[in-house]
């Protein structure tokens, strides 16, 4: 007996391309993601390296000298100064990413994605400054 | 200006090769042909054999996307001009079963389109007699921008979420499913709500950007995901403090 021909989901004969593993070598937007996704290892390096800081600074003067000198080691500079990039490259494209996933409205109308991102980095700022003035200035 | 220009054109023909190949045919290029003028003329004159898809010619029906130097684009707005001296090659749309030549398989696209309800959704309609269902500018603005995506699959060509895992629902599904969330007289948030926040819905994403880049009518569908992760978080939110206040 034979079958009629039929449309079949698994069809023999279609080509199915597949991704190579470098696809994301191929295009510069598709590197910056991929190394938005890496950045988020040293954003939580830079909380561990903190909450280290912290326990360094609650054990006494010592302890804070140890984790100093620590710091100060090639090793531990380097890896803190490839995070430092990464935590920027991180919040940049963060900021500039966010405008496209924040609407907001003024009386009926949407505020434009260059005033929304300004306003990010607005308290990025600021909070920076404050920060900064609790700690050196006040 | 170049008065001819090669195309370098993908070629599949499951019936005699395994994988396809490429074959260079070389058309005129006017001021103001596209790159599917180019493929027309092929079919014309040089080669019956060729196999698209194209409609419209005007940017409208999204039939004829493709693979142009490696970009997904509509071949009916892509200029032979822009790519002088050549030569330009085209491909099939990315992440998509390649049926013939550059046809594409779409079912995967059409199920996942219908599964978010792409229309408007009332618990109960109102009699006829008490008119239209009527709505403000403002109300119209909410949504216009989601509404113009002409299913052209650009964006599922261009995503590499799709790519690597064909589940993904995809950027014009969700785009278009806010669409509807957003309208005034929809009432199908919460049935939307269940396909959209699955694994492979909105939480797919991982804010690539490149659908927004590739989208020849500006939807922005990567925004669009973007914000409905926000709407489907607070509805998660809502459900774990107020379980009894159902939607």
């Amino acid at each position: 007996m034979s079958e009629p021909p039929a449309y079949r989901e698994f069809h023999p004969r279609w080509y199915r391309p597949r991704m190579s593993t470098w696809w994301w070598l191929k295009r510069g937007s598709h590197l910056a993601f991929i190394l938005r996704e890496l950045s988020s290892i040293f954003v939580a390096w830079s909380v561990v390296f903190f909450l280290l800081l912290v326990t360094a600074v609650s054990r006494g003067e010592d302890a804070y000298r140890d984790f100093l000198s620590w710091t100060g080691s090639p090793g531990i500079l380097l890896l803190n100064l490839v995070s430092l990039f990464f935590v920027v490259f991180h919040a940049v494209t963060w900021f500039n990413l966010a405008p496209q996933a924040m609407v907001v409205r003024v009386r009926g109308k949407r505020v434009p994605g260059a005033w929304i991102a300004a306003s990010n980095y607005a308290a990025w700022a600021l909070l920076s400054a404050l920060v900064a003035w609790l700690f050196l200035g006040g | 200006m170049a008065d001819r220009i090669t195309l370098q054109l993908a070629r599949y023909r499951p019936e005699e090769e395994p994988e396809p190949s490429f074959q260079e045919y070389e058309v005129p290029c006017r001021e103001d042909w596209v790159v599917l003028d180019g493929l027309n003329y092929v079919k014309d004159r040089l080669d019956g054999t060729l196999s698209y898809r194209w409609s419209c010619r005007m940017g409208i029906c999204g039939s004829c996307g493709m693979t142009v130097n490696g970009e997904p684009k509509l071949t009916c707005a892509t200029f032979l001009a822009d790519y002088v001296p050549g030569p330009v090659r085209v491909e099939p749309l990315r992440n998509f079963p390649v049926i013939r030549d550059l046809v594409v398989e779409l079912g995967d696209f059409m199920r996942k389109l219908t599964s978010v309800q792409p229309w408007i959704v009332r618990e109960e309609e109102k009699p006829l007699s008490e008119g239209e269902y009527r709505q403000t500018p403002a109300q119209l603005d909410l949504y216009q921008q989601y509404s113009m995506c002409i299913n052209c699959m650009l964006c599922y060509a261009a995503c590499p979420v799709y790519g690597l895992d064909p589940k993904f629902l995809g950027p014009a599904a969700i785009a278009l499913a806010q669409r509807y969330n957003l309208d005034s007289r929809d009432q199908g948030v919460g049935e939307r709500l269940e396909v959209l926040s699955q694994d492979e819905g909105i939480w797919g994403c991982t804010f690539v950007g490149d659908c927004t880049r590739v989208c020849p009518k500006n939807v922005d569908p990567a925004g669009a995901i973007q914000r409905y992760k926000l709407t489907a978080a607070l509805e998660w939110l809502k459900g774990f403090f107020v379980p009894w206040g159902a939607r």
